[in-house]
């Protein structure tokens, strides 16, 4: 990765020239400086061209009628499921269109419930009393709360790892117990996120999921926070399932993606019922169609499932090594810049090892919406609260915090702006800098 | 910035009647789940319905400086007063805060309240200043105080943002 370079100025404006919300103004104004793409990033135009050109050129029912519109717009549609295949390094028929994320993982969490009706129950996918689930105290509640409902509906036990006081995963057991204690053959699947959506933590997924499937546990991958930054192979991560949202990654909202491994996928229930997803229907019963059909059921979100597929050639044309070098280059400068500034307290990791774009940070004496705010008031927007992500916020003792999240688009002189707006802090609340 | 009024500061560096007290008729506990902001708030009243005296309002919050200072201002506007004063101060700092700007508050009535009209202008900010207020009417039903006005309809309660 040394190697790697930077965007460069021309490079970056090419960029951004893709972005034309970037050019707007807020609060009397001042440029916008958007920090919170960890949220949700800006809209890559060419995927929005590719969705309205979906909607002018081919717009049709898809799967469905013999007619030449509905063929050629199953064919964009299944061109978009091939390219996030490919994006992923997985195949075809192992990728579903959901909604979001969320959905995504409270589709996975709901085939744990129990086998396909019918069919002999597949006991990696059966859960009951005795069976456990193993979660981290980092997730994001869209991959927390749907396995605490899994737990409640199953009687399964939930478990999960902690989190150190610098933010990484608490694997040796240093405040509580440890991986190999935790993950045990009563283990039936590990959900852990690639990368925290707060403190920018890249976990050790390889060796997550290898000690997983040691004990014949699966494993579910969260990578919202990873497909839009870093390159994603399934295959050499060894997990199961994986699931992102495509309006973290410059794509459209109302579309999200399950990779899951095929021979798993065919052995779930579907989660949501109805058109598209049957085999054969009587008054009587029901069967279903294989993957990935069994889990679209209803008109599918087709225009927007193409747009991600645009945002995702554009993702490759940039390069997900350079996107990542430029992505680091600005971490290390907002990680410096806050260093500097010892009434600022990261929380997450202090340098950029193994570590995303995401940096959230307190300001003593000061409440994150009121830092917020000021930085809102001079053009930056940046996320406060809790992110989501509430059990990790009381672990590392902080009510809510700021967070910056960079993307392809941010430049380092909108780091300087943040650090200079942060500035402006302590002099509007009278605390110490 | 016209959110932060020099008010607004001083009551959220420091708040009145901050802290939980006996004697007390209910105890609430209310968060904004979106940020996580929490205030644990008593109240303790003599008489019955509109004509009740809130005769203190002890409270313990984590909150950014707008729910931290509203709360505070709460307390100086509703101790001493009856329910229906009370009632009118909180529907009158409503009507201010989801105006959009277009409603400046009037001082006779919201006291130091009025130096929250800036944060109609943040969307965003307005359940901040609402929180204490909300947890105040919820502890005023666990009380038992029935708020309902001789009209019939609910003095402002849990009205959806």
């Amino acid at each position: 990765m040394a190697s790697t370079t930077t965007f460069s100025d021309e490079e970056l404006a090419r960029i951004r020239a893709g972005f034309p919300i970037l050019s707007r103004t807020v609060r009397d104004g001042r440029p916008l400086v958007y920090l919170d793409s960890g949220a949700t990033s800006q809209r890559y135009a060419g995927a929005l061209d590719a969705e309205r050109a979906f909607s002018e050129e081919v717009n049709a029912a898809v799967h469905r009628g013999a007619h030449q519109l509905s063929e050629e717009a199953t064919d964009r549609y299944e061109g978009a499921r091939a390219t996030v295949a490919g994006f992923v390094g997985g195949a075809t028929d192992e990728v579903v269109f959901t909604k979001n994320a969320t959905e995504s993982l409270n589709l996975v969490a709901y085939g744990f419930s129990g086998s396909v009706a019918g069919e002999a129950k597949d006991p990696r996918l059966d859960l009951g009393p005795g069976d456990e689930i193993l979660i981290t105290e980092m997730e994001h509640h869209a991959n927390l709360v749907p396995w605490q409902e899994l737990a409640r509906r199953t009687g399964a036990t939930l478990r999960w790892v902690g989190v150190t006081d610098d933010g990484r995963l608490d694997l040796e057991g240093a405040h509580g117990p440890a991986l190999g204690e935790l993950l045990t053959e009563r283990t039936k699947v590990f959900a852990f996120t690639h990368v925290s959506n707060v403190l920018g933590t890249v976990n050790p997924v390889r060796r997550l999921s290898e000690a997983a499937r040691a004990v014949g546990a699966l494993t579910v991958l969260d990578a919202c926070q990873s497909a839009p930054h870093l390159a994603l192979d399934v295959a050499a991560l060894g997990v199961d399932f994986a699931a992102f949202s495509g309006h973290k990654m410059y794509g459209p909202t109302g579309v999200g993606v399950l990779w899951g491994r095929h021979e798993l996928l065919a052995a779930m229930p579907p989660f949501i019922t109805g058109g598209s997803m049957i085999e054969t229907v009587r008054m009587e019963s029901t069967t279903y169609a294989a993957p990935p059909q069994r889990f679209e059921a209803g008109s599918p979100n087709a225009a927007q499932a193409v747009g991600l597929a645009a945002a995702i050639d554009w993702l490759g044309e940039l390069g997900m090594d350079r996107l990542h070098a430029h992505e680091l280059a600005l971490t290390e400068r907002l990680l410096a810049g806050l260093a500097e500034r010892p009434w600022v307290r990261v929380v997450g990791p202090t340098d950029t090892t193994d570590r995303g774009s995401a940096v959230a940070f307190v300001v003593d004496g000061v409440h994150a919406h009121d830092v917020g705010q000021v930085l809102d008031d001079q053009g930056v927007e940046a996320r406060v609260g809790h992110h989501c992500a509430w059990p990790l916020h009381r672990r590392l003792r902080a009510t809510a915090t700021t967070r910056a999240s960079l993307a392809a688009y941010t430049t380092p002189a909108e780091v300087d702006v943040l650090l200079d707006a942060l500035d402006r802090v302590p002099a509007v609340f009278g605390v110490a800098s | 910035m016209d959110l932060y009024q020099e008010l607004i500061l001083e009551h959220s560096k420091r708040p009145h009647h901050a802290g939980l007290r006996q004697p007390f008729g209910a105890e609430v506990h209310h968060v904004n789940p979106t940020c996580g902001d929490e205030v644990t708030l008593r109240v303790d009243v003599e008489g019955e319905g509109l004509d009740a005296v809130v005769r203190d309002v002890s409270y313990d919050a984590l909150g950014c400086s707008i729910s931290t200072a509203s709360t505070s201002v709460l307390t100086d506007e509703v101790i001493g007063r009856t329910v229906r004063e009370a009632m009118t101060t909180h529907e009158a700092m409503r009507a201010m805060l989801t105006s959009k700007g277009e409603d400046a508050g009037d001082e006779d009535v919201l006291g130091d309240g009025v130096a929250f009209a800036g944060v109609a202008k943040y969307p965003a900010r307005v359940k901040c200043a609402l929180l204490g207020w909300m947890a105040f009417t919820d502890a005023l039903h666990q009380a038992g105080i029935d708020t309902t006005s001789e009209s019939g309809t609910t003095a402002a309660t849990n009205t959806a943002l």
